[in-house]
């Protein structure tokens, strides 16, 4: 592994593995708080995604390394025509590992083309957004404590939510899950993910378009947002806005060890009253992200501690 | 030009019938400057009719393409009268340049001077992928 641009780039076991130094990290922090000193990670969003680049900074830093970057186009010399390629040949002689983020579906291919240090995919577009899966993978592994025989409810904007499309076809590869796909007609999962990752695995899967319905026999329920832009007019928007809202009242329908995420930022879609819910894992899962890019960028750089 | 005495050039053979003016467009040989010769529905031992391109001239003919548009084609090259190679198509397992990812959302739309690549994703399906953003080609 010298790159990681989609979380399919990384096999079952090397998941589970980054997933075992993570739990090691997390369990004794100290161990690590030098680990990458003298190492610089650059952070190259060419697009702003301020919480994305502050969880890579944060991981450096809390390894003893050092952080560099910008965090807008404009900031960049790609504001003044630079290609991606040239862009990422300049900055990795002065870095020793970079996470990038571009508007452009595949620009961290182009990353990874040319730079002569490991590059990290902190998000291309619509495309993918590989550690942010690790994130959700590390939060039900230490939440739930496995991977396997799990019900699992995603709601919300099926059509066009990367997370949700990563998350399936992560899960898919571990033994006896279940799908449940929650959402309104216009915004179901595409043919390509469900034929790929759930029918051709022969996965057992429901479509709903009620959270109420299932909502009892799920271990995880993982909500995305449904946005106004999707829907022609707002009177269909706000109709099924309001299906999709988690509210305390549907929480009351849920198990009592249902875990609830949300690759955030929320909007309106979960009521902040279930913020105070024990099952609310969505805050806990930016912490689990954080931990997971510190054991990623310990295995790119290739670092034993 | 006499079709059947090419000294210098190629023949494109066994092109599946019907497909050999998509397969003269997507070569561009309208813009060679040398004969070009379509038989449409020659008779074919194995499929009944096939379609048959040659061309009297020497040029680059870029063999991944014919892969792309049939994989069923074969390709005779003719130096000084005499065959000097026949080779049998395969479907090209990366495509360089062929074809172009028409993705907006796509580096390859703003990225300069970049190589538009694609690789088979799925042979049963004839499937090729954008190495980029993933979109069919
Ligand atoms: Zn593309």
């Amino acid at each position: 592994m010298a790159n990681l641009i989609n979380i399919l780039d990384l096999s079952v076991e090397e998941i589970d593995r980054l997933m075992d130094l993570a739990d090691d990290i997390m369990a004794d922090p100290e161990k690590y708080n030098e680990s990458c000193k003298h190492k610089i990670l650059a952070t190259l969003f060419f697009e702003p995604s301020t919480r994305t680049r502050l969880s890579f900074e944060s991981a450096m830093l809390s390894l003893g390394g050092e952080v560099l970057g910008f965090s807008e186009a404009a900031s960049s010399s790609s504001a003044k025509g630079e290609s991606v390629a040239d862009t990422i040949t300049v900055v990795s002689g002065y870095s020793d590992i970079i996470a990038m983020r571009h508007p452009k579906e595949g620009a961290p291919v182009i990353g990874a083309e040319h730079a002569l240090v490991p590059i990290i995919n902190a998000g291309d577009g619509g495309h993918y957004h590989p550690t942010q899966t690790l994130a959700d993978l590390l939060t039900i592994r230490h939440e739930l404590g496995r991977m396997s025989g799990l019900k699992i409810g995603v709601c919300g904007d099926l059509k066009f939510g990367r997370t949700v499309h990563s998350l399936i076809e992560a899960m898919s590869r571990y033994d006896d899950n279940e799908f449940y796909l929650i959402s309104p007609e216009e915004l179901k999962l595409p043919g390509f993910v469900k034929n790929e990752y759930i029918i051709d695995k022969n996965i057992p899967y429901k479509e709903t378009g009620s959270l109420e319905d299932c909502i009892g026999e799920l271990d995880i329920l993982y909500m995305t947002r449904v946005q106004r832009e999707r829907f022609f007019n707002e009177e269909d928007y706000l109709r099924l806005r309001d299906c999709f809202i988690l509210t305390e009242e549907k929480m009351k329908d849920a198990r009592e060890d249902m875990i609830v995420m949300h690759p955030l930022p929320r909007v309106n879609e979960i009521q902040t009253a279930v913020d105070k819910d024990k099952r609310a894992c969505y805050f806990k899962q930016t912490v689990y992200g954080k931990y997971m890019r510190m054991a990623l960028i310990l295995k790119l750089l290739e670092v034993e501690v | 030009m006499n079709i059947d005495s090419i000294q210098n050039g190629f023949v494109i053979d066994h092109i599946q019938a019907g497909k050999g003016m998509d397969l003269y467009h997507f070569l561009e040989l309208d813009k060679l400057d040398m004969p070009v010769a379509m038989i449409m529905g020659a008779f074919s031992r194995k499929t009944g009719k096939k379609d048959i391109i040659k061309i009297d001239g020497e040029v680059d003919i870029n063999i991944d393409a014919i892969g792309y548009v049939d994989p069923g084609a074969t390709v005779t090259i003719i130096k000084n009268g005499q065959i000097v190679e026949k080779r049998k198509i395969e479907e090209p397992e990366i495509l360089t340049d062929v074809i172009y990812c028409k993705n907006p959302r796509c580096i390859t739309s703003t990225e300069q001077e970049i190589r538009h690549v694609f690789r088979l994703t799925d042979k049963s399906r004839h499937e090729y992928r954008c190495i980029y953003c993933d979109a069919r080609g």
